[in-house]
């Protein structure tokens, strides 16, 4: 009984600890994320984005390996689920660069899609508040935007 | 080169014959060792990297429910992953996108048009990370035979998971006045162009299925509170489906994790 109380206080330990660690990652996200409102740079944005990235990965490794518990798991089980998961890699890489090179390709070749994305609409700030009061509303305000969309194309 | 890294995987992971037929290409010892083993039915030394798989152990040591919920759940995470590599995909490939912190910066009961980007998803996802400990804090009153623990910290998880998706419908029902919908979309873009609707239609789509899921753990949660409190895990002696829920509940803040950062973040 006296090992089984050990092991209670070890297992509480390390819940606790986990629990800090996920909360000191979110609230570092956070921080980036508010941060980041005010921040114009391109470059100095995308490195903020990499670096929300691996703190997301962060928090997954500790959700899955010690929330369900698959680190104390025997190293079969480990790699029957990790392995297979792996072709996340792939995919992320194949599919991203792939949207990526379909936009370049689009910029380039189809004029249409490069106009659309340089004029500019004005935001409704104030329709925003109006349609409050009920979600008929918002549809009349997509159709205003489609009319400013279609006027746009005329010029 | 690849074919060598396979071999070895395949000679573990696939049924004995497999096994005999690949290893012997490898190692030639290994065939004479399994023979002798067999015949001898003694365990050497040799063979350990074999043995897990001829039988008279389990080789993941965990039992059946379990593992089949660790491939569900292998399974979900592709479903998600496919989602939100399709948004990725979608974002990747368009000029302009709406910036969050524009779009989501309401709260609720503050007046209307307050600026408060990223404060209420921040609470919700404080909520699951709470609940997902009380969870594992349930899992683990399990193991120790201590039902009122489970009891409690089950309740404190079901509160958490109703907490969030109010949450959620909350959110939901704000966007939906403010003219988003799916296929509907009155947000433009950061840099002032017209957005289209990819934006809310994956918002809606990845969220929803998200908060699905957290409504089915919810009302499995509910389930094994009420089998806890009818002593069924006392009379069977052991609190293994509470294990088999918490899998599933800390899965369902796992995906959180990405989905907030993809979609309030990014």
């Amino acid at each position: 009984m006296s090992d089984n109380t050990h092991d209670h206080h070890d297992v509480i330990a390390e819940i606790k600890k986990v629990t800090i660690i996920l909360s000191v990652l979110t609230i570092v996200e956070l921080i980036l994320g508010f941060w980041m409102i005010d921040i114009t740079s391109e470059g100095l944005r995308l490195g903020i984005k990499g670096v929300i990235v691996i703190l997301m990965m962060a928090k997954a490794f500790y959700i899955v390996a010690y929330f369900m518990h698959l680190k104390h798991e025997l190293k079969n089980l480990i790699m029957t689920i990790i392995v297979p998961l792996a072709l996340f890699i792939w995919f992320i890489i194949a599919f991203i660069s792939d949207g990526n090179s379909f936009k370049n390709l689009r910029n380039n070749y189809d004029r249409r899609f490069k106009e659309q994305s340089t004029i500019q609409v004005k935001q409704e700030e104030h329709g925003a508040k109006h349609e409050a009061a009920g979600s008929a509303h918002g549809e009349k305000a997509t159709e205003t935007k489609k009319e400013e969309h279609a006027a746009g194309e005329h010029h | 080169m690849g074919l060598h890294i396979c071999i070895p995987i395949l000679g573990r992971l696939t049924p004995k014959k497999v096994g005999y037929f690949y290893s012997n290409i490898l190692d030639s010892q290994y065939f004479c060792t399994e023979i002798e083993t067999e015949m001898s039915n003694v365990t050497t030394a040799s063979t350990k990297e074999a043995k897990w798989w001829n039988g008279g152990k389990s080789p993941f040591d965990v039992e059946y429910g379990k593992v089949m919920m660790w491939y569900f759940l292998m399974s979900d995470a592709f479903t998600f992953g496919a989602f939100l590599i399709s948004y990725g995909t979608v974002r990747f490939s368009t000029n302009g996108w709406p910036d969050p912190n524009k779009v989501f910066k309401s709260f609720p009961f503050a007046p209307e048009g307050v600026n408060a980007p990223l404060v209420f998803v921040s609470i919700m996802t404080f909520i699951l990370i709470v609940s997902s400990v009380t969870m594992v804090l349930a899992v683990h009153a399990g193991k120790m035979m201590d039902k009122k623990g489970v009891v409690r910290n089950m309740i404190w998880t079901i509160i958490g998971g109703i907490a969030f998706l109010s949450c959620q419908a909350w959110e939901w029902n704000h966007l939906h006045h403010e003219g988003a919908w799916w296929g509907l979309n009155p947000f433009i873009n950061a840099d002032g162009t017209a957005s289209t609707t990819n934006f809310t239609n994956f918002f809606f789509t990845i969220t929803g299925f998200h908060g699905f899921h957290v409504f089915s753990g919810v009302v499995i949660n509910i389930i094994m509170l009420i089998m806890t409190l009818m002593d069924k895990f006392e009379q069977r002696g052991r609190y293994l489906m509470i294990e088999k829920a918490g899998l599933y509940w800390h899965f369902v803040d796992l995906v959180w994790v990405f989905v907030f950062t993809c979609f309030y973040l990014l």
